[in-house]
């Protein structure tokens, strides 16, 4: 009976102090859901390192709130990232969610974001339907089509007239594959095969010796940044350079995060990206350098930006709104929102809550003894194409 | 088209190679080892290390990371795995897979996430042209050095004493200790010879399978596929099935890439509908 009493009062005062913080402190906390373990762990550490070096250079408080970060780890599956949505709107009074390192991730959420109104801002996740799937999301990496369809263009504008597309078999592969070989076809290109690779691909090699066989110009890739880079390695090995036939693909092959271990065969690459760490302008040197300290001398790839432009859209909203995170004012400041970005200028698409930016084509040099995506062509102002077509 | 048939020879050589070690484990120990991706992966790791940091000879990496998984299987054994001999099969598979999950993790701690690469040697990288096929170096090397190590298998199972006593202690674990035989000994030797084999395997498949933390559940389904359908009482057996099973998964990626990645499979559920036991089983089901 005492014990009954006793249990009873604890469990009160339990519920008294975690009700009392939520309401009493003047924070805004945001719910990083990344993938901090397992495959994807790469795509985690690049984004939550470009989020904390945004907060490092900006300072932890907006329009009067302070700004906590939370970062939980979703490993990459699904449910898990829905799970975890829901604990930090419901327990933890998250106010913001961010992240979301593959597209499967981002739409597990969506219903939570919708329910919830919770605004929502995906940071990696690059299939073009994501921000369809609820009105508070919101994205500041970028789409496949948005930066497929820009090598398209040029690989038709620098005497390529046949190729065969490769990409990976799963949603993101499929958009890369559609608007590259859109664009190509509509400008006179021809492509003469289309081979998808599965996802848990052992060894490339059959693959590459079917592209060897079908003579093309060039071979246009999307595979995820790790398993590209073992591409590079037994495309140059099975003397496809040799064969005359260019390396052209999304910049996701040549990451920055693992470029200069590549070595030699990744020279030469042809790649479209909305950003590379040798981009040349003084915010991304000032990013560069706050993001090599805070991170102990990691280089920046396009996730971390995708983490950091996060950052600066939260905090370019609760600007605007003065401190009001809730979902509908939030997704209304955020509408139309731009600034200068280390990629270069970008912006919030008001009708489709799509990034527009730059896409660059680079080529991948030796700049002083690393490598580097070098910026040879600039396609300015994008819009995702295929949410601009289906208006 | 000799270049495919070549490839898939190199890659079933990779897949004997990494899956051997299994082989014996299973088939000769009777215990279901998941974990044996993992010491490929300690392998891989071993080399990527040694060749990055260190700048050691990719020639020096390949028995430095046969000794050192050795060495590490041995430990294991001796102080986990032998508890669980007579364990029944659920028991090994749960301890196994629990070992398989701390490895990732762990490699995911130390190494991090991303895919690790190799710079091989330049006389290795490449390719050359035999009489019109052409042929990568590094895929030939894979071949020589496989081949050479199946035949060393093969010969020190059927000729050697030691072979002769680890089939004994297989056969018949009784009698065969009745007869003087150092049972746990030669089970402790052959498990770290395993997980020795493993080892190298995943140091000369870094350059072609790749090596990430999640190696062991990637390739797991691999070896079991070539021991189920080599069967697990021979080393000639996953030989014939990992050469089958590599051809068959090129081949098929080439000639039918729509339906490439389901070749293998296939092929798995006829063979085991036509020999349960495997390839050349004994005849008598374990």
């Amino acid at each position: 009976m005492i014990k009954g009493i006793a249990l009873g009062v604890a469990g009160l005062a339990a519920a008294l102090t975690t009700a009392l913080p939520v309401t009493a402190q003047e924070a805004v906390k945001i719910g990083l859901i990344l993938p901090m373990t397992g495959p994807f762990a790469s795509t985690g550490r690049q984004v939550s390192a470009g989020a904390k070096a945004y907060m490092a250079a900006k300072g932890d408080t907006v329009a009067g709130k302070k700004i906590e970060l939370v970062i939980r780890d979703d490993g990459g599956v699904a449910d898990q990232t829905r799970r975890i949505a829901q604990e930090l709107v419901v327990n933890d009074g998250a106010k913001v969610l961010a992240g979301f390192g593959l597209t499967p991730l981002a739409m597990a959420v969506a219903p939570v974001a919708t329910q919830a109104k919770i605004p929502t801002v995906v940071m990696a996740a690059g299939t073009a339907a994501i921000t369809k799937a609820s009105p508070f999301i919101t994205r500041t990496s970028g789409t496949l089509p948005q930066y497929s369809m820009p090598v398209g263009t040029w690989a038709s504008q620098n005497g390529i007239k046949k190729v065969v597309t490769l990409v990976s078999d799963y949603g993101p592969g499929i958009d890369a594959e559609k608007w590259f070989s859109k664009e190509f076809k509509a400008k006179g290109g021809e492509v003469v095969e289309a081979v998808r690779v599965p996802l848990q691909n052992p060894d490339f090699a059959p693959f590459l010796q079917r592209v060897r066989d079908a003579k093309p110009d060039a071979v246009f890739v999307f595979l995820p940044s790790g398993v590209g880079a073992l591409f590079m390695k037994q495309f140059s090995d099975r003397g496809l350079p040799e064969a005359g036939i260019k390396l052209i693909a999304t910049g996701d092959v040549t990451d920055d995060d693992i470029l200069n271990s590549m070595g030699k065969p990744a020279i030469g690459t042809i790649t479209g990206h909305f950003y590379a760490t040798a981009h040349e302008s003084p915010e991304n040197k000032a990013y560069v350098e706050v993001f090599k300290k805070v991170n102990n001398d990691m280089r920046p790839n396009f996730m971390s930006v995708g983490g950091y432009d996060g950052m600066a859209l939260i905090y370019n909203a609760l600007e605007k709104t003065k401190g009001d995170a809730t979902g509908p004012a939030f997704m209304e400041a955020v509408k139309g929102l731009s600034w200068t970005s280390p990629r270069g200028p970008v912006s919030i698409d008001p009708d489709t809550r799509d990034i527009i930016q730059n896409i660059y084509i680079r080529e991948v040099k030796d700049v002083g003894g690393e490598l580097q995506n070098v910026e040879i062509q600039t396609f300015a102002n994008l819009k995702d194409p295929e949410k601009a077509e289906a208006k | 088209m000799l270049t495919i048939l070549f490839d898939g020879i190199a890659y079933g050589m990779l897949l004997f190679i990494l899956a051997c070690g299994l082989t014996v484990t299973l088939g000769l120990m009777n215990f279901i080892n998941l974990a044996h991706g993992a010491f490929a992966m300690a392998g891989g790791y071993i080399t990527v290390v040694l060749m990055n940091r260190y700048g050691i000879s990719f020639y020096w990496c390949l028995p430095a990371s046969f000794l050192v998984t050795a060495i590490l299987g041995l430990v294991l054994e001796r102080t986990l795995y032998q508890w669980l001999y007579k364990a029944d099969h659920l028991d090994q598979v749960l301890f196994s897979i629990g070992i398989v999950f701390m490895s990732v993790a762990g490699a995911d701690y130390f190494m991090g996430g991303q895919q690790q690469l190799i710079n091989l040697p330049p006389e290795l990288s490449g390719r050359m042209d035999v009489l019109g096929v052409g042929i990568g170096r590094y895929r030939l090397f894979t071949v020589v050095v496989c081949s050479l190590l199946a035949i060393a298998l093969q010969l020190i199972l059927s000729k050697t004493r030691f072979g002769s006593r680890l089939r004994a202690a297989v056969d018949d674990r009784r009698v065969a200790m009745g007869l003087g035989i150092n049972v746990p000994l030669v089970f402790a030797l052959t498990f770290a010879f395993g997980s020795g084999l493993a080892g190298l395997g995943g140091a000369m498949g870094a350059e072609i399978l790749g090596l990430d933390p999640n190696f062991p559940l990637k390739f797991m389904i691999y070896f079991l596929i070539v021991v189920s359908v080599g069967g697990t009482s021979t080393v000639s057996g996953p030989f014939l099935a990992a050469m089958l099973l590599g051809i068959a998964d090129v081949a098929g990626k080439y000639y039918v890439p729509a339906i490439g990645p389901f070749v293998i499979y296939a092929l798995m559920i006829v063979m085991l509908i036509l020999r349960p036991n495997g390839l050349f089983s004994r005849g008598i089901g374990r």
